[in-house]
């Protein structure tokens, strides 16, 4: 019995670490794309979600797809954080006017 | 490992913005839209922070806050690096269109000494009319190919413009109308939001840290900040223009500027020309 379930953590592990392959990327570039399509609506890209964009796409096209969806991921991850910057500053630029 | 980066940079962006926030001056009840208070504010606070700085020098920006770099500066104005946009700004303003039209024929005054003046609030198109937007305009009227807004031909072009208006003080005028005032709102909202990665807005460091450093870099003051453009640049090793100095802010915060003369652009210079109203033009300029 411990033996099949040893066999079986291994199985699972080797699958989670398992190559992530052009369907990864492809859904991980469609998630950060449309998160950048936002920060292009509210006027507020960043520099470096471009840059990770790009560098997604790169590695992609040299078939390198843990990268690429590893940069396609940190591309979401900033997109989100420049949507969430512009939609708190919608009213917090007020807090430094000069009054 | 990138994506644990990824999500530091964000919680550290986050922080940064919370505790800024959390200093910041607090503000009244600021939904009402008061440009003559604004005015009087903004001034104050300036004249305030730095009472050993004359009014008329805060147009001299980094030179108003640090006695060296006015002493490197005064040098280097023996022989102006602006000097030859001057000239060639001069000659390009003479020069007529293949229409046989110039651009003195699309300005008041044959656009002699009116660089105080702009931008302005244009009631008919209900937009705010920059110096270079009008330039380009004018060029494409009389079938000529616009310029790039950022250098060059407009660099020159508008170095001419203010040189023949130095000294003469900023009137920029908000009429009485929503379209305009929502013009300045604009303007004003987007000189004090926050953006890029660096979570940085324009009063970050042009009203919160004039007078310090950014590496090498004195800041200037947002008083007076417009009235020396277009500018040489050292950094850039030639002129540039409002255009170009707005793009390259928001580069340096890593944030993806908006193009040259977006409406958000020139709503900006609409607001920090009002401030400098009364402020007299000293443009060209140079600049580290």
């Amino acid at each position: 019995m411990r033996t099949w379930i040893c066999l079986a953590a291994t199985l699972l592990a080797g699958a989670a670490q398992a190559a992530n392959t052009e369907v990864d990327f492809k859904t991980a570039l469609a998630a950060a794309v449309a998160a950048e399509q936002d920060a292009v609506a509210l006027k507020n890209q960043w520099i470096p979600t471009e840059q990770a964009l790009a560098a997604a796409k790169k590695a992609a096209a040299a078939g390198d797809f843990d990268a690429a969806v590893a940069q396609a991921k940190q591309a979401e991850a900033l997109a989100q954080a420049s949507i969430a910057q512009a939609k708190e500053q919608q009213t917090a630029w007020r807090a430094g006017v000069i009054r | 490992m990138k994506i644990v980066r990824a999500i530091t940079s964000v919680a550290v962006t986050i922080v940064i913005a919370a505790f800024v926030v959390a200093g910041a001056r607090p503000a009244a009840a600021a939904d009402s839209i008061d440009p003559d208070a604004d005015f009087k504010a903004f001034r104050d606070y300036f004249t305030k922070r730095f009472p050993n700085v004359p009014l008329n020098d805060f147009v001299n920006g980094p030179y108003s806050m640090d006695a060296e770099l006015r002493k490197q500066w005064e040098a280097i104005d023996d022989f102006p690096p602006y000097d030859f946009a001057i000239d060639r700004g001069k000659q390009m303003f003479a020069t007529p269109f293949k229409n046989g039209k110039s651009y003195g024929d699309c300005f008041a005054d044959k656009g002699i000494g009116i660089r105080q003046n702009y931008p302005y609030f244009d009631l008919q198109s209900g937009e705010v009319i920059t110096l270079e937007l009008v330039l380009n305009r004018c060029r494409e009227t009389n079938g000529e190919e616009p310029y790039s807004y950022v250098k060059d031909e407009m660099a020159s072009l508008t170095a001419y413009m203010a040189f023949t208006s130095r000294g003469k003080p900023f009137d920029i005028k908000i009429p009485n109308d929503p379209r305009a005032l929502k013009a300045y709102q604009k303007g004003e909202e987007y000189f004090y939001t926050r953006r890029g990665q660096l979570n940085f807005s324009c009063a970050s460091c042009h009203v919160q840290n004039p007078g310090n450093h950014i590496r090498t870099e004195v800041l200037a003051p947002a008083l007076g900040i417009v009235a020396a453009m277009p500018i040489y640049r050292s950094e850039w090793n030639g002129m540039g223009t409002m255009s170009r100095r707005l793009v390259t802010c928001n580069s340096q915060v890593r944030g993806v500027p908006l193009k040259p003369q977006d409406e958000l652009y020139r709503d900006v210079e609409y607001y920090l020309s009002y401030m400098s109203n009364g402020l007299p033009v000293s443009g060209p300029g140079t600049r580290p």
